[in-house]
């Protein structure tokens, strides 16, 4: 039977030969990642199932990530609670405050391993598909059942895959490809679908531009994001993944896929208007809107390709008076690599003020809070009103250039101008 | 969980999203009580004050969108809402809050139609929706049988202490 890649994962860890879409599975888990905010809910729902172990402790990922370190008693606390259950369950997969974003941790530290099926109860867990792994957000209920038996059941989802042709002009990356994306289908336009990318212009990025694409799957509503293995990937994983995996590719007669047609070589960068990450806008649009803060980082775009594009365009120039810009590397691993090419001392000397690796202002729970009225220009992923603090700022989502280039100005710059 | 279930409606718009109905800042907390004070904080900073046990959310398509905070919908039921009713709902939202046995109820056509403050009825056995304010009805969308299950038995958590044994061995 022809299927799908997600469609040929999920039959895989549900022991089955063949599945199709619509179908309900009870599919083993690979990897279950939880982090400090989530992790204390799922972990009191495990405890009220009243089972003493999880299912396999080498099998859980927990991590520290969006208040870290700590800001506040409860999140103090939060940590303690959750340091406890690593040491009761003997989980040998802890990651405390100082590794950095989970969806940037687990690749680096060979968790994601493609073929396999990862949850996290976090809703960007579907990053991981752009290593050809089937990765989703769930809810700590869910969780609590996965530490408990480590299976969850799932509805097989369809797939819409995304052809994506032509050349990226100077200054248009991978951001600028699926926020465009996400305005045409729309916040819900791929709901309950598995969101493949593909196409020359996939082929041709980076791991590091295919996880942007894979992470912005959920704001289309999508249950993971997909890309196939290839040399690339297979580059990434040397080193990280040393035991056998297999890959699989979607068959074009599937019967649950649908192709949509991306044509991207007249693209301009993209900007998401507040407060839906659909209301997308060519930046000419909003051109010249005055920013309070820039926020370069996250699980979206605080990889090493976003710190040198913002850099190069940042060296020798200043962030605006009227601005304050947060750097923040997704990760330790990150931030090693840019202080060693000297991206970290032209962040410092331009003003910008660089954080440790957690999710910062994205969360609008720890760092770099906004105030009633002001403006945030972000590489994260979420434009939602209140997202980065206050219910009467507002948040634009752009690329890394688009950042860098606003910050020296201090309103929202074409960084092609 | 009864079959008909009768409420006051507080509606409000498509797209409603996880940081609306519990900002990030509250995420610290887990307790019902403390999330149920902050429900909808996004939307309409009072809400909590207003909400009365047994009132109905009534909202348009992709309702529960973005994050997978669990803490979202244990806030509206802690709050005593005793369904959502929408046009649709995002997918992890929709999972979440069957595992913790709150209703939701898929109708078509109710945003446009459905006034706040209207009564409405909502007949599981029949599979309809009456407002009973302007007499109108809706045909609503069962849950999967898998997930009635779930929500009949009170939520997974007691789902799984039902049938561990089952799950364990599929």
């Amino acid at each position: 039977m022809s299927m799908t890649m997600a469609e040929k994962i999920l039959a895989r860890a549900a022991g089955l030969d063949e599945t199709e879409a619509g179908n309900i599975v009870m599919a083993n888990i690979d990897v279950a990642m939880t982090h400090d905010l989530t992790g204390p809910l799922s972990v009191e729902s495990f405890q009220k199932i009243g089972v003493d172990h999880v299912w396999d402790p080498e099998k859980i990922v927990v991590l520290f990530d969006h208040q870290v370190p700590a800001d506040s008693l409860e999140a103090a606390q939060n940590h303690i609670f959750m340091r406890e259950f690593v040491k009761n369950q003997k989980i040998t997969n802890f990651y405390d405050v100082r590794e950095g974003v989970c969806h940037q941790v687990l690749p680096e530290k060979g968790h994601v391993v493609p073929g396999e099926v990862i949850v996290g109860s976090d809703s960007h867990t579907c990053t991981h598909g752009a290593l050809g792994a089937f990765a989703t957000g769930i809810g700590s209920t869910d969780m609590a059942m996965v530490f408990a038996t480590g299976k969850l059941w799932f509805k097989v989802p369809e797939t819409i895959k995304f052809d994506i042709e032509g050349k990226l002009a100077k200054h248009v990356y991978s951001k600028d490809v699926v926020l465009n994306i996400i305005g045409q289908i729309g916040a819900d336009g791929a709901n309950y679908q598995a969101c493949e990318f593909g196409g020359e212009t996939t082929r041709n990025m980076s791991v590091s531009d295919r996880m942007a694409l894979c992470n912005m799957a959920i704001e289309m509503g999508g249950k993971t994001g997909l890309v196939e293995v290839d040399e690339k990937t297979i580059n990434y994983l040397k080193g990280r993944v040393n035991h056998h995996y297999e890959s699989f590719v979607t068959d074009e007669d599937a019967k649950s896929l649908t192709t949509m047609f991306v044509d991207i070589n007249d693209l301009e960068p993209q900007i998401a208007c507040p407060h839906n990450v659909d209301n997308v806008k060519p930046v000419g649009e909003v051109e010249g809107t005055p920013i309070n803060q820039i926020f370069l980082g996250s699980c979206t775009n605080g990889r090493l390709d976003d710190l040198k594009v913002a850099a190069k365009i940042l060296k020798g120039k200043q962030v605006s008076n009227n601005v304050r810009m947060l750097v923040i590397p997704a990760s330790r691993e990150i931030y090693s690599q840019a202080l060693e090419k000297g991206l970290m001392d032209i962040f410092v000397d331009s003003g910008a003020l660089v954080c440790n690796p957690c999710c910062g202002p994205c969360l609008g729970g720890h760092v770099g809070f906004l105030g009633p009225g002001e403006v945030s220009l972000s590489t994260s992923n979420r434009n939602f009103k209140g997202r980065q603090g206050s219910s009467e700022a507002e948040v634009y989502l752009s690329s890394a250039a688009v950042a860098a280039a606003s910050a020296i100005k201090g309103e929202i710059t074409d960084p092609r101008s | 969980m009864d079959n008909i279930i009768k409420g006051k409606v507080w509606k409000f718009e498509d797209d409603v999203d996880t940081d609306a109905i519990l900002p990030g800042r509250y995420l610290v907390l887990t307790g019902e009580k403390e999330l149920a004070a902050c429900v909808m904080e996004g939307c309409d900073p009072n809400f909590s004050e207003k909400v009365k046990k047994g009132d109905i959310i009534v909202a348009g398509k992709n309702f529960g969108c973005g994050s997978s905070r669990e803490h979202a919908p244990i806030a509206i039921k802690g709050a005593g809402i005793s369904a959502v009713v929408a046009e649709s709902f995002a997918r992890i939202f929709y999972r979440n809050s069957v595992n913790i046995g709150l209703l939701l109820i898929e109708a078509k056509g109710i945003s446009k139609n459905i006034n706040e403050g209207d009564e409405i009825e909502i007949n599981m056995d029949e599979g309809v929706l009456k407002d009973l304010n302007n007499f109108q009805e809706f045909e609503i969308k069962p849950l999967p049988d898998f997930m009635m299950n779930i929500m009949e038995e009170g939520g997974l958590i007691s789902y799984m202490k039902n049938h561990l044994t089952e799950i364990k061995d599929e």
